[in-house]
Parts: structure tokens; C-alpha cells; sequence
């Protein structure tokens, strides 16, 4: 659903989904979102606007390059989102792949850092 | 009265949506406003992050695309 870059002036940036939820591994896919922004790797998006069908919200990310959905847990809460919005083609993982478990990680800077190094790596394939 | 945005740097991509938002506007016959957005900030206040972009009476009709005359046409009903 992204779409061809000829007709983009500016932006098509790779859009950035993340877990924001509860849980500490919603909180550290949530800043490793907000680093990688920082970074300028992607730009970290509102999957709140995903879920409630904002128009504006949902035309950008239909007219993006590429997306990006980082989720907390195996519950997927973001990669069942962009789906149900229609969305199908974006690169996905979860924080609890990379050996942190929901509600025994801390959320520190190592572990945000970890989650962000393995967004670059997702995004390079 | 209808109300056009046109959000965009400036580029000739966000100049022919004007066109074409104008052209619509015209051959529809309604009393309009053309109001170009350029500041990346106020873009993004729209919820948009890649343009050119349409907005009629603040409503984002159109993200990373130059639609055609026709197309926004439709948008305006």
C-alpha cells in the first residue's frame, strides 16, 4: 500500500510504528521509536491515528516509502493494526524477540539501543 | 466559500496541484480560497509528512500525489 515515489515532492520518509503500550517492553519500543527519529533513521508515526482512522494520518502512511512496525510483545497489538487498517506491506518485529521479557526488563539505554540497532538491521534487508 | 490548502515546499509538483485545485474549483463554479503552506511544521500539523498535499476546508483530501483536476473535482462534493 506505499506508494511509487515519482509523484512525491518531499518526504516519503520510512515511518515508524511503535508499541506505546503499558507494559515495559511497549515503553522501550516506544523510545527506540523516538531514537531512531532523533537519528533520522524513519520518522516515528501515530499508529493512535491508524486505529482511529484519521484521514490525514492514514493518507501519509498510504503515501510512504516504507514502514516500519515495532511491537512490545507477541500480543502484535501494531502489526495487527496496520493490518486491519488495510496495510500489508511494512517490515516487523517484536522487542521480546531479542531475549527481553515482558515485565522483567528494565528500560534502560542498552535495551533501547538494542532495539533500535535491530530496527536499522530490519530496515537494511 | 471553499477553502484549499495546498501543503508543499513550493516545488513544481505542489504548484501544478494548485493548478489543478484551481482548475477544479473554476469548472465546478465555486467561490474559493488558495492558501499555499510551505512551513514543514505547519505541514505536519495536518497529520502529513510527505506532499505535496490537498486540504479543503481542513480536510486532507490528498497526501504524496499530484491529483488530477478531475479527481479533486470529486473532492469538493
Amino acid at each position: 500500500m506505499c506508494a511509487e515515489k515519482s509523484d512525491v515532492c518531499s518526504g516519503g520518509p520510512t515511518l515508524i510504528f511503535a508499541c506505546s503500550g503499558a507494559a515495559d517492553v511497549g515503553e522501550i519500543a516506544d523510545q527506540a521509536a523516538r531514537k531512531l527519529t532523533k537519528d533520522s533513521v524513519g520518522k516515528m508515526f501515530c499508529l493512535a491515528g491508524i486505529g482511529g482512522r484519521v484521514s490525514s494520518i492514514m493518507k501519509t502512511t498510504e503515501a510512504t516509502s516504507k514502514i516500519l512496525a515495532i511491537d512490545g510483545c507477541e500480543l502484535d497489538c501494531v502489526k495487527n493494526c496496520l493490518q486491519q487498517a488495510g496495510f500489508d506491506n511494512f517490515e516487523h518485529f517484536r522487542v521480546t524477540d531479542l531475549h527481553m521479557e515482558k515485565g522483567k526488563t528494565p528500560v534502560h539505554y542498552d535495551s533501547i539501543v538494542k532495539v533500535a540497532t535491530k530496527a536499522i538491521e530490519t530496515l537494511s534487508y | 466559500m471553499k477553502k484549499i490548502q495546498i501543503l508543499g515546499t513550493g516545488c513544481p509538483k505542489c504548484k501544478k496541484l494548485a493548478e489543478n485545485a484551481e482548475a477544479a474549483a473554476k469548472d465546478l463554479g465555486i467561490e474559493y480560497s488558495l492558501e499555499k503552506i510551505t512551513e514543514i511544521n505547519e505541514i505536519m500539523k495536518f497529520g502529513v509528512m510527505v506532499t505535496p498535499a490537498l486540504a479543503i476546508d481542513g480536510q486532507v483530501k490528498s497526501v504524496g500525489k499530484v491529483v488530477s483536476s478531475d479527481k479533486i473535482k470529486k473532492m469538493f462534493v
